[in-house]
């Protein structure tokens, strides 16, 4: 890339990191520390609604806590047992394959490669086009996630719109969400994620400058390659962020399998959050279930971690 | 700088605010009122009625004190789910709850329900309910904590015109599980729109699983879940793996509902609402209370129900002594421990059992009554013709584990029942992988191996 930018050591003019003569270092400490109150309130909130909970999840794992029985007043220390019975427990390892297939299909391929697919397409499309296809897709994104958990499971199920729609055509579907439960709930997760990756592509795009482009095509790029080594290039971290966004809402993502499939059949569904529910809530195991919680905690953070790190080389 | 101060300061205050307004709920107006939680779902609304009646009842004598009906619109184990969370806390725990008699062990161990023996030695109807009603309201330290409000007993029931049109005989009296295989075959092969025989099974219908569906085989071998001799429980067993055959039997042999039917979490409003009553069901293996919802009253009202349906008992495996069996459970009225005003719960509790009252909830959900003076009522006898068949199997019938485990392991049968009704695994693994969850339940010195 041959765009002019700063080189990220350059010192902006003002912002001294070395002291200037005559004047003590503690007093700039002093002052940081007076201008960062305004911040404590947030840091206050923070640490009460998202690092307590961290916390309360870590020590809940290393307990027996239950939802009922004897454990349920008396919950004892128990180390890392909950741990080594989920790394022999067989589920555990399809659990976690179940959510990388979920992950990496829905939101990582199919949400991006699809959000960009609309955004760029829309880009050259007219008015009226745009209108009505961005109508179509931000309404999945609109609905409550129940809801739209409902609608999947109404246009999924057995004799819901999509085998009326294919039996219509004399073709008759299987029965998705028991033959095919996974491609069902990527698909809906798919639905319903597209527009949000849609609309950070669209405005990613549109400060992609027309110039460039421009001269591109007048040095003789075909289209493919103007997407590949202009467009792209260019949004670079609106990707990377759109990527650490929709990974983190997908690994997280509950009620629109649980309504879609229960997990099931069997467990050939349960991702992550619908295990950790399953062990906790309808096992009454909750020291268990906050184990799997705790792992799914410690996944997202490795994958923040190296969305992040991507995103570092190109602060300016 | 010094408005920046303020604004922090002034954000801070407000957050604070907000937190406390948060935590703090109205506790002086606690004690006026009491909670009564209960579940209602689908077809399953008797208790709901009931309480709604009481409530009125209560309200007119007890001036000054309001009933707060909650009532839980969840499946049974997510009812349970739910009545546990709201018990942790002091805030949402009920002070009077709707409490199967499985759970009262447990859920007494876990200090969500109050001891009821102060209460029950000076109310003098105590003396009107059956010693075995008693005793199923015990906790694990002897003390009672739940009110029987009824019982049941579980059997086969069967339409006998589906049975005459496909050539059986009527009445139906299998005599093993192989009859009753065979009965579904013939259904099966003559009137092929019509499903066999539902047993409930799979995780979804969580308790109704385990006890209407696998109990009702596994009690009918020679093994048994428990041995309440040794207090040890059974791993290995050959009737276990056999109850687990069946069920694929019933599932993978095309004799029962789907698996995708029987794993939606509405298959029992679905039998009792829709497949019975519109000649789609041939055979269920279900509980006495099943008239409840066909009567006058109940969410759907069949008149002609007691001309079509027939009931049999559910023989043993192959015929052995004696010859038939059946399980029981039933629920209890308990108070959750962090009533504020146990006194007006307790007065609640009696009022809800006292004799007019139990009479008319065990009519109205077709319950087995565990008072002396109800069941000796001629009303309580002509209110419906099932009774006397499903008090006749009472002789053989078999009441679950009374242990605070007992909950764990009914869902890791639900567990090894789903995975061979949908083929993911084996009999042999299903029953393996069972044995280690009951191992890791309750330890390897609490359990042993059958012959």
């Amino acid at each position: 890339m041959s765009l002019p930018t700063l080189a990220p050591t350059a010192k902006r003019p003002g912002r001294d990191e070395t002291p200037r003569p005559g004047r003590r270092p503690r007093r700039g400490a002093r002052r940081s520390l007076v201008r960062s109150i305004p911040l404590l309130p947030a840091v206050v909130l923070l640490a009460i609604f998202l690092l307590g909970p961290v916390i309360s999840s870590f020590y809940g794992s290393f307990t027996n806590a239950s939802l009922s029985g004897s454990t349920a007043q008396n919950s004892n220390f128990v180390g890392l047992d909950n741990y080594s019975a989920l790394f022999a427990d067989p589920d555990f390892p399809k659990s976690v394959l179940l959510t990388l297939v979920f992950l990496i299909a829905s939101a990582i391929v199919g949400q991006n490669v699809l959000g960009l697919g609309l955004a760029l397409l829309m880009r050259t499309s007219n008015r009226l086009v745009r209108a009505i296809v961005g109508t179509f897709v931000v309404t999945a994104w609109v609905l409550p996630e129940i809801v739209a958990a409902f609608a999947a499971y109404a246009f999924f199920n057995d004799t819901g719109t999509l085998n009326a729609m294919l039996s219509a055509v004399g073709l008759e579907g299987p029965n998705w969400l028991y033959a095919l439960p996974m491609l069902s709930v990527i698909l809906a997760n798919i639905w319903r994620g597209t527009a949000f990756s849609m609309l950070v592509y669209s405005a990613a795009l549109q400060d992609v400058p027309t110039e460039i482009t421009e001269s591109a095509e007048v040095d003789g790029a075909r289209g493919w390659q103007r997407l590949i080594f202009i467009t792209v290039p260019m949004i670079r971290r609106s990707i990377s962020t759109n990527l650490m966004l929709t990974t983190l809402q997908t690994l997280s993502v509950f009620t629109l399998i649980f309504v879609m499939t229960g997990g099931g059949p069997g467990t050939d569904s349960s991702t992550l959050p619908v295990l950790a529910y399953q062990e906790a809530f309808q096992f009454g195991q909750l020291g268990f279930g906050t184990a799997i919680a705790t792992i799914m905690l410690l996944v997202g953070a490795a994958f923040s971690i190296a969305y992040i790190r991507a995103l570092k080389p190109e602060v300016d | 700088m010094k408005k920046s101060l303020l604004s922090a300061l002034s954000l801070g205050a407000v957050a604070a605010l907000v937190l406390t307004g948060c935590s703090a709920g109205g506790a002086d107006t606690e004690s006026k009122t009491i909670k009564v939680a209960y579940q209602k779902f689908g077809s399953f609304v008797q208790v709901d009625a009931h309480m709604k009646a009481v409530k009125k009842e209560y309200e007119a004598k007890h001036k000054g004190v309001t009933v707060e009906l909650v009532p839980i619109e969840a499946q049974e184990n997510d009812y349970a789910t739910k009545l546990a969370l709201m018990n942790k806390s002091a805030a949402t725990a009920p002070d009077v709850m709707y409490e199967d008699t499985f759970r009262v062990q447990s859920d007494s161990d876990a200090g969500y329900l109050a001891p009821l023996d102060d209460y029950t030695s000076k109310w003098t109807e105590w003396d009107s309910f059956y010693d075995n009603a008693k005793s199923a309201g015990l906790g694990s330290d002897g003390k009672t904590y739940g009110i029987p409000m009824g019982t049941d007993t579980r059997a086969i029931w069967y339409n006998k015109d589906l049975f005459a049109q496909a050539g059986l005989p009527v009445p139906f009296e299998p005599k093993t599980w192989q009859d009753v295989l065979d009965a579904a075959e013939t259904i099966k092969a003559k009137l092929p729109d019509v499903i066999p025989l539902n047993v409930y099974s799979g995780k979804a219908q969580g308790e109704a699983s385990s006890m209407q569906g696998f109990e009702m085989l596994l009690y009918g071998t020679k093994d048994t879940l428990y041995n309440a001799d040794s207090q040890k429980w059974v791993t290995g067993s050959k009737g276990f793996r056999d109850s687990l055959a069946f069920i694929k039997d019933v599932y993978q042999g095309g004799l029962g509902p789907t698996p995708e039917q029987a794993l939606d979490k509405n298959v029992g409003n679905l039998v009792s609402g829709e497949w019975l009553p519109q000649g789609k069901l041939a055979m269920g293996i279900d509980g006495s209370w099943l008239s409840g919802t066909w009567l006058e009253g109940g969410t759907a009202p069949w008149p002609e129900w007691n001309t079509v349906m027939g009931q049999a008992p559910m023989p043993t495996q192959d015929g052995g002594k004696p010859g038939s069996t059946s399980m029981s459970g039933g629920w209890t009225l308990a108070m959750g421990s962090k009533s504020q005003n146990k006194d007006a719960a307790w007065d609640f509790i009696s009022m809800a059992l006292n004799k007019d009252n139990s009479q008319s909830y065990d009519i109205a959900a077709s319950q087995i009554a565990v008072r002396d003076d109800v069941s000796k009522d001629p009303d309580y006898q002509a209110a419906n013709p099932t009774f006397g068949f499903f008090s006749g199997i009472v002789a053989n019938t078999h009441f679950r584990p009374a242990t605070s485990d007992y909950a764990q392991i009914s869902t890791a049968i639900t567990v090894a029942m789903e995975a061979v009704m949908t083929g993911q695994q084996s009999v042999d693994d299903a029953a393996d992988a069972y044995d280690k969850t009951v191992v890791g339940i309750v330890g390897d010195k609490n359990t042993e191996s059958a012959d």
